[in-house]
């Protein structure tokens, strides 16, 4: 279960208000990225970002550049999910490998509101926001376990561990 | 209910019955591509704790970025490359082979109903040949080698039908940036573009491989030309195993079906800084330029080399005009030379560079000071991709890029062909 308050956001948002190009040839560990997500968009979010906490935005979220420091800074900061109503394909793939849940909902994005609370039930597959549910179509069996794992790389990692 | 292409092949890799947009399927593709990014990707296989590569036989790795290497930090990734391949047995291409989305298709590497991944943005460029190619990132690649399989999601379709005859220099890249001007550099994001009608049937490999190159330039995930008889006559000198191709339903359902009449387009350029910035040639006629580049993965085949020389007919290069032309590919390097284009281009001034992407990405060979203008036949004029961020970049066709080069400024091509005659 995924829970916290709603950060919303517009339309369009890009890679570089996620995760400033200024950094990305930087190195960096993912916790000092987290520190940057959103830092062109909303100051106050990486400061009051809490475990659990969505963001919710409007169509073509990700867009522009395929940096995987955007996906990553958000998973990093402790981003339960991104719920919005559609997302750019590369940001999309980077996000489910690097194990952070991104859901298609329109409706549910425009009745939330900044501040609001927000449940995913991931198994149950829908989203509560006061006192409504919004059903989503179960993830697939290796999306949820890529996500169960923290990423592409890990969950590889594990599951050839298992195989031996 | 009929099934679009991309939803038919989808299925077949996938060893499903069927599958609906939107769905998530675990494919195995049936080749893997990347280029000199495959340093960074050995390194993230390695974190995977795997020694080997599962089915070395499935991918291909060619160096053309930064070739020959620019600096040592390049050097080494290539050296380090070239280990990697020899160890793991993986075919290879080295530096001055060709850009490698053309040598994949020279190699005839990309047949019709081949599923390809490429750990590059352009790799949409094999829907040419009716492959679905698309790109991916650098830990796909490595999950790839590690098990030969990848999820993907199932694209939602988009037809796209072009009708008319083009008129005289009037190319596929006027008619592709022309579709990015109207539809919008998101305006086929994450889905599958065919391409049909008479114009593209018409078309031969080179220009359809233009339209499919560009279509990424629109966000699609994969572009899609019905392979035919230019097709199989293409590729019955290029590769000896058998393919069948995969074709749309004629009931097929699209998000979108749109059509197109190009009987009366004029030459098209994309302005700085946006792909879809597109004007016609009028709009801008006049415009000084620096530098002209002729090349790319997008238009540095034989046929392009041929078209800007025959614009360009005997004319210098004019003065204060730096033209770079870079063929895309050894074999189109040797054909140009030996069709005698490479000495026309030299004695009009211009400069002629090995195969590779060359100044494409801003790397070497050739980028923008601040402040200068130029104009390529390349794919991209994002800020700062041909070098400085405060460098404008046009693109156009190599009719487009020929008259540039000609007369200094950007020049309908049928204004210098008019003269010549
Ligand atoms: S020529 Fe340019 S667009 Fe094509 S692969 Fe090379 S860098 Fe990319």
């Amino acid at each position: 279960m995924i829970a916290g308050r709603a950060w919303k956001y517009g339309d369009d948002v890009n890679t570089d208000v996620i995760f400033p190009g200024r950094y990305t040839y930087a190195r960096m560990e993912p916790k000092e990225m987290a520190q940057h997500a959103l830092e062109d968009l909303d100051p106050a979010f990486a400061r009051e970002v809490k475990p659990g906490d969505v963001i919710v935005a409007g169509r073509n979220f990700g867009c522009g550049s395929s940096r995987e420091q955007a996906a990553t800074c958000l998973a990093a900061a402790g981003v339960g999910a991104v719920v919005a109503k559609g997302f750019a394909r590369i940001f999309f793939r980077n996000a489910i490998n690097s194990g952070l849940l991104v859901l298609e909902i329109p409706d549910a994005v425009d009745a939330i509101q900044s501040g609001d609370r927000v449940e995913i039930d991931v198994a149950g597959g829908a989203l509560t926001h006061k006192g409504r549910r919004y059903p989503f179509p179960p993830l697939p069996d290796v999306v949820r376990e890529i996500l169960a794992a923290g990423g592409l790389i890990p969950y590889l990692r594990d599951r050839l561990a298992k195989e031996g | 209910m009929g099934k679009t292409f991309a939803e038919k092949i989808l299925a077949q890799k996938a060893g499903l019955a069927a599958v609906e947009p939107g769905q998530i399927v675990t494919a195995r593709p049936d080749l893997g591509m990347s280029h000199d990014n495959t340093a960074a990707i050995v390194q993230l296989f390695h974190r995977i704790s795997l020694k080997r590569v599962q089915e070395p036989g499935k991918f291909v790795v060619i160096l053309d970025h930064v070739v020959p290497a620019a600096s040592v930090e390049y050097a080494q990734n290539h050296k380090d490359i070239r280990e990697f391949v020899r160890e793991q047995g993986i075919r290879f291409y080295d530096v001055g082979r060709g850009v490698c989305h053309q040598v994949v298709v020279e190699e005839g590497l990309a047949r019709p109903g081949d599923l390809i991944l490429g750990a590059d943005s352009h790799t949409p460029t094999y829907g040419a040949l009716g492959a679905f190619s698309a790109g991916i990132g650098r830990s796909e690649m490595a999950a790839l080698w590690a098990t030969g399989e990848l999820w993907l999601k199932v694209p939602t379709s988009f037809r796209i039908e072009l009708e008319g005859e083009l008129p005289e220099l009037v190319t596929a890249k006027d008619v592709i940036l022309y579709l990015i001007g109207k539809l919008g550099a998101d305006g086929a994001v994450y889905r599958s573009v065919e391409f049909a009608g008479p114009i593209v049937e018409r078309m031969g490999i080179a220009d359809r491989m233009v339209m499919a190159n560009m279509a990424a330039e629109m966000g699609a995930k994969n572009a899609f030309i019905a392979p035919d008889e230019t097709t199989f006559a293409y590729l019955a000198d290029r590769t000896k195993d058998a393919f069948t191709p995969i074709y749309p339903d004629p009931d097929a359902v699209y998000e979108k079906v749109v059509r197109f009449d190009v009987g009366d387009l004029e030459p098209q350029v994309a302005c700085p800084p946006g792909v879809d910035h597109v004007v016609p040639i009028s709009h801008v006629a006049g415009k000084k330029v620096d530098q002209v580049v002729l090349g790319t993965c997008t238009n540095g085949r034989i046929e392009d080399l041929r078209l800007a020389a025959e614009v360009m007919s005997g004319r210098p290069v004019a003065e204060g005009v730096r033209m770079i032309v870079l063929p895309a590919s050894q074999e189109v390097w040797l054909q140009a030379a030996e069709e005698g284009l490479l000495a026309e281009f030299v004695a009009a001034g211009a400069l002629v560079l090995n195969p590779g992407c060359g100044p494409c990405l801003g790397a070497h060979e050739g980028v923008l000071a601040p402040g200068e203008v130029g104009l390529a036949t390349s794919n991209r004029n994002f800020k700062g991709r041909m070098g400085s961020p405060d460098a404008e970049l046009y693109l156009g066709s190599p009719a487009v890029a020929a008259a540039a080069a000609a007369t200094g400024k950007i020049t309908d091509p049928r204004r210098l062909l008019e003269e010549g005659r």
